[in-house]
């Protein structure tokens, strides 16, 4: 897909106004030049490249934005996305041009010639100028949209590039002069050389970019979002844009996935919604689950508060949902064994781990350190079930995330403090154990020992202290408030 | 004798509101004179005596406990909605409750935690779940009983607010006595049918946990302790 003029669509499309005339980008600075033009700046004389005072010398009365890469670039992106409605494969190219592969969805939507229709009226109806080609390469496909016969875009044979002019090749322009001042004028005036004299006068490049329109040599392109394996459509007649309406399509969309899954053994991990509206714009929700799921009813209860922060916009005009992570899954368990099933559970941890982030859910694993920050690991909920190795003794039943420093008064080194000052109230010390001396492990930075102690004051509370440093050294040692007791 | 119909009546009412048992729901015995046990499927606040932060380690220790009362009464897993930090593991098998029945879940906002204390007491997958909340206003903690009466699961709500959750079955306050480790005094400020005296309270005990034993033993007053202490079994 080639879009000659996004640039200044993309203007026109949020300024109505300016849409018959002569609107012309350019860049910034002291030597401003022409980037995009307009169909009416066109016509009347102006060219990208230009510098700015000359075009402005020619039609006084041109319209000038700053030019906006990114903002072209976002647009295009979204509008790959866009066409991911078409084909799963989708990509963007270049600022100005769009990749789809369409191998086998073109008979989904009757046809190739159908399919092409389809995807130009939707990008003009967006207002924006569109020439599409379809061809055996990526090469001979981009040759063909911007300089191909227009009123037949598919390419059906790569040979009949040979009248294309050699800037289809996609070479650089100062290659394409010198290849002209030589007579070379066509890609057929090319062909004919012999490749060896091709390649040693004009360098490889010039050879290589004819063999990817020809299909010689393999030109991979990364689509924009990875292929799902599993996937189910839906088209609306009408636009749909209440919540009970999504909500319903999902519902068939999760009727119509689920069965295959079943047949081929398969549970879902991660799931991706995707809306097209009707603007062009596209809108997601995702969910991931803790175990392989799939029952629909699971499903949707997953995607319901997902569904609630879906903006449809004018209205949505159809939708994807991909099963974009699957593990097998045994063929299906009925809940004989009651209502309380390991069904129940993940539908549970699903909800949270879902609504609250799956970071935020967790079991606790022993993990063999001394220290006490490094002796717990905090791991998914789908992780087989953990270790019960944990290590013996006392251990306070809150650890505090950052250790609060405290002010203590010790009447000997390597005593326990007899009094401990913290958030502003004092604590009389009337039982102490320690000092347990914990230091990390040596392959950690930080490897400096600490003295813990069990302290229980006055009123009853346990406390877990410890003491960094040593009494008797330049720097006097610090004390710090690590956990309570129970 | 007139009180007793007067109980019998009110204990009717309490079921008719649904905040009673209706003798279906098993209780979780404590062993504590005078308490029958800790009623399953029904809400109970849990507030430390001191509310200054990072003083709640007794409450901790006894909600652990009650957890894993729980746990192994109904061979269920237990969920731990955490408010900062998640409780430390090596600690929590002391107190009968295994990590490995655990599940920990920080749900940041407290609308966040709300929802999923109300999700968790639907599910009936859980035995138990626990909630560190600052207050709870009435409609809420009245829907979060009503759900944990349907689905059987115990909610333990431990309060760090001053203000209480009225619609809770019971309300305990627990802090740490000097002298042993693991002591605490449980003070049982409110309990369906049972009216507390002027102090306030309803019942009250000083209590050691055992961890060998996975139970409370009660502290018998000084000079009158027998030589062994008398332990009743959780679960």
């Amino acid at each position: 897909m080639w879009l000659p003029r996004l640039a200044t669509d993309r203007l026109c499309r949020t300024r109505p106004a300016w849409r018959d005339a002569p609107l012309i980008t350019a860049t910034s600075g002291t030597n401003r030049r022409v980037v995009a033009v307009s169909r009416a700046a066109q016509a009347q004389g102006l060219r990208p490249g230009m510098p700015l005072a000359e075009g402005l010398a020619q039609v006084p009365d041109a319209v000038i934005a700053p030019h906006d890469p990114d903002g072209d670039h976002r647009l295009l992106a979204v509008l790959a996305e866009r066409c991911g409605l078409y084909s799963p494969w989708t990509a963007t190219d270049g600022a100005s041009g769009l990749w789809l592969d369409v191998a086998g969805c073109a008979h989904l939507l009757g046809g190739e010639t159908a399919l092409l229709e389809q995807l130009t009226a939707k990008l003009r109806g967006l207002g924006l100028a569109t020439r599409a080609a379809l061809a055996a390469t990526p090469g001979a496909a981009w040759a063909w949209a911007r300089f191909g016969d227009s009123k037949a875009p598919i390419l059906e044979e790569v040979v009949d590039l040979a009248s294309l002019p050699l800037a289809a090749l996609r070479l650089a322009p100062r290659c394409v002069a010198d290849l002209s001042g030589l007579g070379l004028r066509r890609i057929g005036d090319l062909l004919e050389l012999p490749r060896p004299q091709v390649a040693l006068r004009f360098g490889r490049e010039v050879l290589w970019r004819l063999d990817q329109a020809l299909g010689h040599e393999a030109e991979p392109l990364s689509p924009i979002r990875p292929v799902a394996p599993h996937r189910a459509h839906m088209g609306f007649a009408e636009p749909i844009a209440t919540a009970e309406a999504i909500a319903e399509a999902l519902r068939r969309l999760l009727a119509d996935l689920c069965p295959h899954l079943d047949r081929d053994g398969l549970g879902v991990r991660e799931m991706e919604f995707t809306l097209f509206r009707v603007d062009g714009t596209v809108a997601r929700a995702a969910i991931g689950t803790s175990a392989p799921v799939r029952a629909p009813a699971h499903l949707f209860r997953l995607f319901r508060d997902k569904l609630r922060e879906i903006r449809p916009g004018f209205g949505i005009e159809a939708a994807h949902l991909d099963a974009t992570a699957t593990q097998p899954q045994p063929a299906d368990q009925t809940d004989l064994d009651g209502p309380a099933g390991d069904a129940d559970l993940s539908r549970l941890l699903d909800a949270l781990g879902n609504r609250l982030g799956p970071q935020r859910l967790m079991r606790l694993v022993p993990r063999p350190s001394h220290v006490p920050e490094r002796c717990v690991q905090r791991r998914p909920v789908a992780d087989p079930p953990p270790g019960t190795d944990w290590p013996a003794g006392r251990y306070p039943i809150r650890l505090l995330e950052h250790p609060e420093p405290i002010e203590a008064m010790a009447p000997i080194p390597d005593a326990p403090p007899l009094r401990f000052r913290w958030q502003g109230s004092v604590h009389q010390v009337t039982r102490a154990d320690g000092p347990e001396r914990i230091a990390a492990e040596w392959w950690h930075e930080d490897a400096e020992e600490r003295d813990y102690y069990r302290v229980e004051d006055s009123q009853g509370l346990r406390f877990w202290l410890y003491r960094r440093g040593h009494y008797g050294q330049p720097e006097p040692p610090r004390w710090y408030l690590h956990g309570v007791f129970p | 004798m007139p009180s007793t119909i007067l109980d019998r009546l009110r204990r009717r009412i309490a079921v008719l509101e649904g905040t009673g048992r209706d003798g279906s729901s098993p209780v979780l015995p404590l062993g504590l004179a005078g308490f029958e046990g800790l009623t399953t499927g029904a809400l109970h606040e849990i507030s430390p005596a001191t509310l200054a932060d990072s003083h709640d380690g007794a409450a901790l220790g006894f909600a652990a406990a009650l957890l894993g009362g729980l746990v192994r009464m109904t061979r269920k897993p237990a969920l731990w909605l955490a408010e900062g930090a998640p409780p430390h593991g090596p600690a929590l098998a002391t107190f009968g409750l295994e990590p490995a029945q655990l599940v920990v879940a920080l749900p940041g906002r407290p609308a966040a935690m709300l929802w999923a204390l109300e999700e968790a007491a639907r599910s009936r997958a859980l035995a138990a779940v626990l909630g560190e909340v600052r207050g709870m206003d009435f409609t809420a903690a009245r829907r979060l009983h009503l759900a944990a009466r349907d689905s059987g699961v115990t909610v333990l709500l431990l309060n760090r607010a001053a203000a209480t959750i009225t619609p809770a079955l019971s309300r305990w306050r627990v802090g740490g006595m000097a002298g042993a480790d693991d002591r605490w005094r449980l003070e049982l400020l409110r309990l369906r049918g049972r009216s507390p005296d002027e102090r306030g309270v309803v019942a009250q005990w000083k209590v050691d946990w055992d961890g060998t034993a996975r139970c409370l033993g009660v502290v018998a007053p000084t000079g009158d302790r027998p030589a062994v202490p008398d332990a009743a079994r959780v679960a």
